[in-house]
């Protein structure tokens, strides 16, 4: 299944990749493969801004703006009603 | 939306539940009055709580309520370390959360392993949205592997976590602060043994997220428990248009919005990659309006109750709204939606939904003059 595309804020700088793979192996998705001692970006439409990459990149060579896609949380915290329980990524 | 696009990123974390204080982990006599405890052994920072590998009556029949939103927030284990099989200095540690069903998932899985688990204090949320959230964080990894002592349990220096605890854990940190390598294992735990067996090495399906049918089909009564507030506004607000129009209730007038919500909150997300378009949104919106036609079709040719026109343009303007913003909450529940793509449908969809609302109302309140 896919989403929306060119919507992601996923960006590799490839000069700053040391190889580590760390991305590979966090990547739910797949967007990273290794060639070599270069992480490589794949189809970053399949990218869901989750920001394991971001995270786990030591060399700083990803950015991403992490978040949960999730319209509740989005209109939630646009119109803040206190406490309500909604269900959004719980499971 | 100007709102929407000037919206502070940092501010949105899943919004399913409040935070919660923190668990103090148990002590041995409260822990041995828990069913899935099966005994302790002896180690060298004292008992550990040994844990079964085998779900109860009980177990299951918590996590079916849970599924139906019943106890679902105060379902926790106490964080700390406990023990699978006859666990020594060698054997693998499993990082995991402290949402029961999530504990459960992977203590079932470890049947004829030896193994420790790491249990952090998520308060009660799964591992990915723990993760989303900053509770299944590089803090608390780092804080529970010197609380319950883990260098003097285990001689290796080397914790499995699972990938999608990734988001909210730098691994590089992790060992820079603590001593002990992060492996990420698989996302499923039912992967955690073939995972043990080949030397730590997930595959590369073991890496994926899925999202099949029966995935979706465990989240959709939660889904509709969700709806359930929507359904009681509407029905509210049709017994009242009801009685003070017409001097009637009937179950008829509701059954279009009973459908509408069902669609969107249950059928839209079960059925969803059928469903033309790739915003839920518009998924929600075919399909209600697949709904309302199809209401429409029936009146006319006889085997559902008449529809006037006026009724029909009611219905185009309420229904698939409805249905469109329910399957629109499912983006949160899915596992392939980025927060810029719901940001992007959001402001489409949006201000759609609320000008159909609106017409539907100006509308209703005119057609009694027409």
């Amino acid at each position: 299944m896919r989403y929306l595309s060119n919507v992601t804020t996923l960006e590799y700088e490839a000069a700053r990749c040391t190889g580590c793979g760390r991305c590979v192996e966090v990547c739910p998705h797949g967007v990273f493969s290794l060639n070599g001692r270069k992480a490589v970006l794949g189809d970053k439409n399949l990218c869901m801004e989750c920001g394991a990459c971001l995270r786990n990149c030591e060399a700083q060579a990803i950015r991403v703006r992490p978040g949960v896609g999730c319209a509740w949380a989005i209109l939630r915290s646009q119109w803040r009603k206190g406490k309500d329980e909604t269900v959004c990524c719980c499971d | 939306m100007r709102m929407i696009k000037e919206l502070p990123p940092e501010k949105i974390v899943c919004g399913c539940s409040e935070d919660k204080p923190a668990t103090p982990p148990a002590g041995r006599q409260e822990l041995s009055g828990r069913p899935w405890v099966s005994g302790f052994i002896p180690t060298p920072t004292g008992d550990i709580p040994l844990v079964s590998t085998r779900l109860s009556f009980g177990d299951k029949l918590s996590a079916f309520k849970v599924r139906w939103g019943v106890g679902r927030m105060s379902c926790h284990v106490p964080p700390g370390l406990y023990a699978a099989g006859r666990p020594g200095p060698q054997s693998p540690v499993l990082v995991t959360s402290n949402y029961k069903l999530t504990f459960d998932s992977l203590r079932r899985r470890l049947t004829g392993q030896d193994a420790w688990l790491m249990v952090l204090d998520t308060r009660g949320i799964n591992v990915w949205c723990a993760a989303g959230k900053g509770t299944f964080s590089t803090e608390e990894v780092v804080s529970r592997i010197s609380s319950v002592g883990l260098s003097e349990i285990v001689s290796h220096r080397k914790v499995i976590l699972p990938q999608l605890g990734a988001p909210g854990v730098a691994a590089h940190e992790v060992q820079k602060r603590s001593g002990f390598r992060v492996v990420y294992g698989p996302v499923r735990a039912q992967d955690i043994p073939a995972f043990l067996k080949d030397g730590l090495k997930a595959s590369w399906d073991m890496r994926r997220v899925r999202f099949r049918f029966q995935d979706r089909l465990k989240l959709i009564s939660m889904e509709f428990v969700g709806s359930l507030k929507y359904l009681l506004a509407i029905a509210a607000v049709l017994a009242l248009v009801g009685l003070l129009a017409y001097r009637r209730l009937s179950a008829w007038d509701f059954l279009p919005y009973l459908g509408a919500v069902v669609i969107g909150s249950s059928l839209v997300p079960l059925f969803l990659p059928w469903i033309p378009g790739r915003p839920f949104a518009l998924k929600g919106a075919l399909a209600g309006l697949a709904w309302t036609v199809f209401l429409i079709a029936g009146g006319r040719l006889g085997w559902l109750p008449a529809v006037g026109w006026k009724l029909a343009v009611v219905y185009l303007l309420f229904l698939p709204a409805i249905s469109a913003f329910l399957a629109m909450g499912f983006t949160g529940s899915s596992t392939f939606t980025s927060l810029s793509g719901v940001v992007k449908e959001m402001k489409t969809a949006v201000p759609l939904m609320g000008a159909s609302v609106v017409l539907g109302v100006i509308f209703y309140g005119l057609s009694f003059f027409i």
